[in-house]
């Protein structure tokens, strides 16, 4: 599945349009979302495929992680139905900083 | 272990069973007639994922079989399952790769773009990121443990009644949480 070369990978982003920057851009946009942070990196070794994101907003206050999915997979939607692999993790500012508290 | 997988023929049967009656066609005009297949086609595949979702307490839609997955999300999330001592004769899994109608309809049905999906008592849990979260936080332990999906070690104790019966209970209560704690050392 995965492109066996740079080229090829670049040809597959091109039929998909989808980059980590096009994901990134439609969340950090969102109305309903006013993301405080968004980080998406390509897991897919170069197919442009696979993707996984780091969301932080404050609209997943009082939401379970389902809800929280469900808020930003409705977002992306067109995206989504496109690419093979979506591993979105979705904290609120206060997790967000507890982590990076952590991390240090 | 998981190996009690209940494969498409089952929803097959499932959608022949549904087929529009010839009263409904004679009554509506002619001209909805296409309409009204699509919707019927869609009510159809409802209804046996509805079947699907109701055949076994733990149902997984995922990529290929518990023996063999095809997709590192599905494996991972059979591996999970293996790991909190789910009870395999209450779990079943659907391949949606066999089925294009089933791997479509069940991201429609569970409004979930991604394949897995895990159903636990016919209520949607969600993927391989929310159970790779709640396996780590101990959430899913206590939700299989709650609702008695996972294998119990002194099953024949706690038929016995009165104080026999709570005893065993209080030991099956420790080993399950003792058991988590143990599947969560191996994820880390």
């Amino acid at each position: 599945m995965a492109a066996p070369t740079d080229t090829a990978a670049t040809e597959v982003q091109n039929t998909t349009g989808i980059t980590p920057d096009t994901l990134a851009e439609t969340l950090r946009t969102s109305d309903t979302l006013k993301a405080s942070h968004v980080d998406i990196q390509d897991i897919s070794g170069g197919c442009g495929q696979s993707f996984a994101a780091m969301i932080v907003s404050d609209a997943f206050q009082g939401k379970s992680a389902l809800q929280r999915h469900r808020l930003v997979n409705g977002i992306l939607k067109d995206e989504i139905k496109a690419i093979h692999a979506w591993t979105p993790r979705c904290l609120t500012g206060e997790q967000w900083e507890k982590e990076q508290a952590k991390s240090q | 272990m998981l190996s009690r997988s209940l494969r498409t023929p089952a929803l097959r049967g499932a959608l022949s069973a549904l087929l529009p009656s010839a009263t409904a066609s004679t009554i509506l005009p002619r001209v909805s007639q296409s309409l009204l297949q699509t919707r019927l086609l869609s009510s159809e595949v409802k209804q046996a994922i509805d079947k699907a979702v109701a055949s076994a307490p733990v149902v997984l839609f995922m990529k290929g079989t518990p023996e063999t997955p095809q997709c590192g999300f599905s494996r991972t999330s059979i591996q999970i399952l293996g790991l909190q001592g789910l009870d395999p004769t209450k779990f079943t899994a659907f391949n949606v790769l066999e089925d294009e109608e089933l791997r479509s309809g069940i991201k429609e049905y569970s409004d979930w773009p991604t394949i897995p999906q895990l159903y636990v008592n016919k209520e949607f849990v969600g993927g391989c990121d929310i159970l790779m979260q709640m396996h780590k936080d101990g959430s899913l332990a206590e939700m299989l443990s709650k609702n008695k999906l996972v294998v119990e070690e002194d099953a024949v104790d706690s038929d016995v009644e009165g104080q026999a019966a709570k005893e065993a209970r209080a030991t099956t209560e420790q080993s399950t949480g003792a058991r988590s704690k143990d599947a969560k050392g191996e994820s880390s």
